[in-house]
Parts: C-alpha cells; structure tokens; sequence
C-alpha cells in the first residue's frame, strides 16, 4: 500500500482506540514501529518530548512528527488526518445521543473496564521507554553499554524527577528544560 | 461560511496557545468562547470536556469537534478540528525539518539523554494521574496490573487489550450495577 495511505490509515487506529489522551498514543506509536521500523524507539522518546514542549495537543504534535519523520510533509498531514477522522465521526454520533451516552448503563459497564486497561498500556509504554532511557536493554541482556553505577544514577534521576513533577505540577517543559541541563552538565 | 471560517480560527488560535493539550486548553477555550465570543457557557464546555475524556481519541480533538458540531453541526466540528490540529501541523513541520540537522551536535545529544529520563518521570505522571480516576475497586486494579504484564510480556496490539477491557468492564460492570439494586 501506498506509505502515505497507510500512515493515514494507521493514524485512524490510533484515533479510534487510544483511550485517555495525548500520553495513550504511546503504546500505539511503539506498536507501529515494531511493525514498521519507520522511526526507533529513541525517535520516539525524542518526538513525546518536543511534542510536550510546543503548543498544540501532545498527541496531535506525536503525529505530525512521526508522519513527517516517515514520508515527509504529507506523511505528517495524513498522520494527523487519520488520527483525527475517528474523532468526528464518534463525537458527531454521541452528540446526538449526549445524554443517554451519559447514563447509558453499558456504556458506562464498558468504560469501567477500558480505563483502568488504558492506563495499564500507558504504564507498559513507560516501562519500555524506561528501559531505553536508563540503557537497562544491556544490563538485562548480561551486556551493559555502561557501568552499573551510572544505569543506577538514571534510575535515581528519574525517581528524583518524578517526585518534582508530582510535588510542583508545573508544566513538561519546565521538566524537559531541566532535563536538558542535567544532560549536558551531569551526564 | 463565515462561521465556519470564525469557528477555525477561534480554534487555531485555541491550538496554539495550549501547552500540552487536554487539560491545559480549558482556560483558553474560556477565555475566546465563553468571554470574548459568547458562543457557548462554561457548564456546556465541562460536559463535552468530560465525554471527550472518556471517548477514544485526543482530548483536545474531541472537545473542538464536540463544540464545533454543536454550533454548525458537521462542517462546524470539521472546521473546529481542522483548526484546532493546524497549528500543530505548522510548528512541528517546522522542527522536523530541522531537527535531524540538530540532533548531529553533540550538545544536543547530551541534553537529550537527560530529556528521555524525564520523559520517563512524565509518562509514570500521567499513568498515576490516571490511576486515580480509573482504579476505583479490587477489579480495576487487577485489570490495570494484567494489562500492564501482557503488555510488557507479549506486546499484543493495543487494541486488543482496549477491547478485552471492555468486554470484561461489561461483564464486571455490570454485576456490579445488579449487585446493588
């Protein structure tokens, strides 16, 4: 199939099952590129954290980037055409049926068991972007890329991390900007 | 057609203004269509920022078609969310252009190996954030823990794991609901 197609067709599986927003594009991003080898999975890493530093919907700038990455500027329009087609078409059809979709008893039955699986596929994604992160992919293969103590160092980074997002809830970008210098200064 | 230029506009610049997305776009979308433009209330928008919580797709996708299509039905929740992703197309079409260019300085490459340990520390966020709505029983919490060790073990297509968890929310769920009446 023709690749800018197929990215348009992609996207709007994407669009159509990614639960719970911007950050629930991930594990399907990741799926594409086991299945594709369009971008890596460091790529990857890359394009969420420019994606959560400019403006726009972080998954709609995820999209744009891994089209373009893949097949240039209409890659990136097409991307983001299939990720947004399932949008109008479900929203058109629970706007007119908005408040029974609200009370419905199966439809609220299915949410109860989608978001808490959701949630559970975001948390494996971080799993395998931790593994790249913090260079854990050789350790686990009895062939670490660095001394033990500087994997533990990342590991420890990333903990410290996540503590000052949760305790200051300021925006990604004060987060990536830090990151940024402790790149460059400390590691 | 000029509301339907009016309603792609008020969400381009709706796009680009919001940081992040999702949550972030509320007070913007207050600002330009509830103060400035009058065109709908603030009740209205936490409902449709609510059901686009809840449906698949981008959160900030869902609400611009939701409130196009309310002010011009179809062609208004076209306009709304071709508007709202433009900006997005725009900016990052500019940086990818540049940035495998970028990427070759060294500098650069440094800064990114600490960036991806935060993206790490971002991605735990939101899944925690999530958490707490969404794990509210034992039931839950066992769906959340499976689904993150099939995923990790097998790495299935996500959509299986979405549509295994709504057939197992319908069957739960539902018990659930007959349990109290």
């Amino acid at each position: 199939m023709n690749l800018i197609l197929l990215l348009y067709f992609e996207f709007f599986k994407i669009g159509a099952f990614a639960v719970g927003g911007g950050l629930a594009t991930i594990p399907f991003l990741e799926e594409l590129i086991d299945k594709y080898h369009w971008i890596t999975h460091e790529d990857l890493i890359n394009i969420i954290a420019i994606a959560e530093s400019t403006p726009g919907a972080v998954g709609v700038n995820a999209a744009t980037f891994m089209g373009y990455q893949t097949a240039g500027i209409f890659g990136g329009i097409l991307a983001v055409l299939g990720l947004i087609t399932p949008s109008i078409i479900i929203i058109v059809i629970v706007a007119q049926i908005f408040h029974k979709f609200k009370t419905n008893a199966y439809v609220q039955a299915a949410f109860y068991g989608i978001r808490p699986v959701a949630a559970g596929i975001i948390g494996a994604a971080g799993i395998s972007v931790a593994i790249i992160a913090f260079g854990l992919k050789g350790v686990f293969l009895g062939n670490p890329i660095e001394p033990i103590y500087a994997t533990l160092f990342k590991v420890l980074l990333g903990v410290v991390f996540f503590y000052l997002i949760e305790k200051f809830k300021k925006h990604a970008v004060v987060y990536i900007i830090l990151g940024a210098l402790v790149g460059i200064f400390i590691l | 057609m000029k509301n339907l230029l009016d309603l792609f506009f008020a969400f381009f610049k709706i796009g680009a203004l919001t940081f992040g997305g999702g949550y972030a776009m509320l007070p913007i979308i207050q600002a330009e269509l509830i103060n400035k433009r009058g065109w709908i209330e603030e009740g209205e928008v936490l409902d449709y920022y609510a059901i686009s919580q809840t449906t698949p797709g981008i959160i900030a996708v869902n609400t611009a078609t939701f409130i196009g299509y309310k002010k011009v039905k179809i062609l208004g929740a076209i306009a709304a969310t071709l508007g709202v992703v433009a900006p997005s197309i725009l900016i990052i079409t500019l940086i990818a252009t540049v940035f495998d260019s970028f990427m070759d300085i060294a500098l650069v490459e440094k800064a990114f190996l600490g960036i991806r340990i935060v993206v790490v520390a971002l991605i735990a966020s939101g899944v925690v954030a999530l958490s707490k709505k969404s794990l509210i029983d034992l039931t839950t919490k066992i769906l959340f823990l499976v689904s993150i060790l099939i995923m990790t073990i097998w790495s299935p297509s996500p959509v299986i794991i979405i549509v295994a968890g709504a057939i197992c929310g319908l069957i739960f769920g539902r018990k659930k609901e007959e349990a109290k009446k």
